[in-house]
């Protein structure tokens, strides 16, 4: 009997597929674009797609750009009257159809952290909104976790199917195929996908129970812990090899801090928002000259409490973190954060 | 275990107990020591500080050691700290002294003449790095343990390119020196190959080459705050608002307007060290533009950064006459 819901997805059509795709809706999916690194981008023919190994970079920017204008602005002077001038502006959101391939679990579950505080709510972000609604999401259940992965500390799951459209299991020649939501479904009808076989979907039933659980951090009561340990010299010594880059920040799936310059050119200009790290010292840099951030001590400690009190204690305990592991991989000195969260859970 | 490789381990086990020793009678003057420790797994290593006698046991010394730990001491000013160095991130020390930026009498350094550390990106171009279980190295060889399997690498082929062509293994200023010196066993030669490849390439050519490469920075500035000698960072003229000196834009004209500042400030400072590279989370091979300015100027100014600390960088200074300049001739 063929299942409405679960279908089969030959590894040979994912081209295919992905090229049909992309007439209707931007595709982004993992690309390797050098020899060590692999990053969400959009499909284009020929680009050697990759689904065996975690993307370097996690794909926020699908629905939240590390570069977005906000508005535009031209300013005229009146000729009638020189110290007059008019300022136009132009602002506009866009989103696309869109088409999220191939993002881990844990790569989802960091946009849940984008819906909590930009889609959800009393304020919502329009275009993050906009992107967010317009996005598919095929989900790869995570197979091979690496040695750096803690999602199932995070609350997740390498075969959690939450917030996805679509999941796709690993199996022999290809992936089954299952439809987690109505968009999912309608994916489903595209003729590269074909009727999976009992065989098939036992086998893929079979490689989810298999996944090994990863390491356990003892994150309990993590929230109350971290706001009494507020003490300098803990996170002196915690911090001390950190080099206060935003590579940590750039690379999360859940780091959603963000910038908005006016770069000016002549007559006009524009605003726009970029991606923003906590690790730098610009980041709390006040008006006046005042940082109430000033050494790395204290913007590593509102790294670690912003993901794991202040965010779950604002956002129904979600936590800040997918617990990807990319910080650790990313980190130019190896600054292991599910140590620091050990350290500060036995701390004093 | 064979002879020579016995003999390289007892090397690196005399060099740690040599480090350790130095430590334990230092360590009581200083705020603490910084050096390596085992990361978060066993292919990598991760910078220590060292602030008690227990935590001495936890330093660890191989070609796993790949991070110029110099790169602290600018913010350090002030308090007395040791710090452990290879020969090339002693020349980073050398040029932070020159321009004033650390103060010796403030530094008990602990240099360790080396053989070369490995480039983690020819070694994650090659091997699955995503769960390690054991690394061990011989004489010529790394040996990494994964899931698959044991996979033995010839060490000449990861080596970082700086350890290819080292002319300067053993530190060139140092208190305590943990094993026997010993002089340049590589061709020097061999450091420029790649910029020489670069060099080959039309001028459009060449922009092609570095927009692919840079189109993947992520302006995360790692390159900017691992370099010992980029001591602006927090000031740093790429964030700066006011004067807005740059764009906040991420495509690829910035990034590549990014580069090519971060270079040029540091003509005739840069030691070669390589932490640009290594630490970039993109693996994007930025080192090469430092060292094709390095390349420059040593043909202009017969001139190496981080060789003498009475040396003043040629771009400090002023001669009326530059000898290797004929300008009269032009």
């Amino acid at each position: 009997m063929v299942s409405l819901k679960v279908l089969f997805l030959a590894e040979e059509k994912i081209p295919v597929l992905l090229k049909r795709l992309s007439k209707t809706s931007q595709v982004f999916a993992p690309v390797q674009v050098s020899d060590t690194v692999v990053v969400f981008q959009e499909f284009s023919n020929g680009a050697q797609v990759v689904f065996d190994k975690q993307a370097s970079m996690p794909p926020k920017g699908v629905i939240f750009p590390q570069t977005e204008q906000f508005l535009s602005y031209t300013y005229a002077k009146d000729p009638e009257n020189l110290t007059r001038s008019t300022v136009q502006l132009d602002h506009q959101v866009e989103a696309k159809p869109t088409l999220l391939f191939g993002a881990r679990p844990c790569d989802v579950q960091g946009l849940a952290v984008f819906d909590a505080v930009f889609t959800q709510g009393q304020w919502q972000d329009p275009s993050v909104k906009a992107r967010t609604d317009a996005t598919t999401i095929v989900t790869l259940l995570c197979v091979k976790p690496e040695g750096t992965c803690f999602c199932t500390s995070v609350g997740g799951s390498p075969t959690a199917t939450e917030g996805a459209d679509l999941a796709l299991t690993p199996v022999s020649g290809g992936y089954v195929a299952e439809a987690i939501t109505e968009k999912g479904k309608t994916m489903l009808q595209d003729e590269a996908f074909t009727p999976a076989k009992d065989k098939q979907v036992k086998e893929a039933e079979r490689v989810r129970a298999a996944v090994k659980k990863q390491d356990t951090l003892p994150l309990k009561q993590i929230e109350q812990k971290l706001i009494k340990l507020f003490s300098t010299e803990f996170w002196e010594q915690m911090s001390a090899p950190c080099i206060s880059c935003g590579a940590c920040t750039y690379v999360c799936p859940a780091c959603y801090c963000f910038n908005i310059t006016d770069e000016p050119a002549g007559m006009g200009g524009e605003r726009i928002r970029t991606w923003d790290s906590c690790m730098f010292y610009q980041y709390t840099l006040e008006a006046s000259g005042h940082n109430p951030r000033p050494t790395k001590a204290e913007r590593y400690r509102n790294r670690i409490g912003h993901k794991f009190s202040y965010h779950p204690t604002n956002y129904k305990g979600q936590f800040g973190c997918s617990g990807c592991g990319r910080c650790i991989k990313a980190c130019p000195v190896s600054l292991d954060i599910r140590q620091v969260l050990r350290e500060a859970t036995t701390h004093g | 275990m064979d002879h020579v490789a016995r003999s390289v381990k007892e090397q690196a086990v005399a060099v740690l107990a040599n480090i350790k020793e130095a430590i334990t009678r230092e360590l009581e003057g200083l705020a603490f020591v910084i050096g390596w420790e085992e990361g978060y797994d066993p292919l990598h290593a991760a910078p220590f500080f060292v602030r008690s006698l227990a935590d001495i046991e936890r330093l660890i010394w191989n070609p796993l050691c790949v991070h110029n730990l110099t790169s602290y001491l600018p913010k350090l000013k002030g308090r007395k700290v040791g710090i452990i160095c290879k020969g090339c991130d002693s020349r980073s020390i050398v040029q932070l002294l020159q321009e004033g930026l650390i103060k010796r009498e403030e530094l008990v350094i602990i240099g360790i003449p080396c053989r070369g550390v490995v480039d983690m990106a020819r070694i994650k171009a090659r091997v699955d790095c995503s769960q390690i279980t054991d690394v061990s190295f011989t004489e010529k060889a790394i040996a990494i343990k994964t899931p698959d399997g044991r996979q033995e690498i010839p060490l000449d082929e990861v080596l970082a390119t700086k350890c290819l062509s080292c002319q300067y293994p053993t530190p060139l200023v140092y208190d305590h020196l943990a094993g026997a010196a010993f002089s340049a066993q590589r061709p020097a030669a061999a450091l420029y190959a790649e910029v020489e490849e670069i060099e080959k390439l039309d001028l459009k050519e060449r922009l092609a080459h570095w927009e692919k490469e840079l189109d993947r920075c992520i302006r995360c500035y790692a390159c900017r705050n691992a370099c010992p000698l980029c001591v602006c960072q927090d000031q740093c003229a790429a964030e700066s608002r006011n004067p807005h000196w740059f764009s906040q834009r991420t495509g690829v004209n910035e990034k590549v307007m990014w580069q090519i500042m971060h270079a040029l400030h540091l003509a005739g400072r840069c030691t070669d060290c390589g932490e640009c590279e290594r630490a970039c989370p993109m693996d994007i091979p930025i080192q090469r533009i430092r060292r094709k300015l390095n390349k420059e100027i040593k043909e202009l100014f017969e001139y190496e950064a981080g060789i003498n600390p009475e040396d003043t960088p040629p771009l400090y200074t002023f001669k009326v006459e530059e000898p290797t300049i004929k300008e009269k001739e032009w």
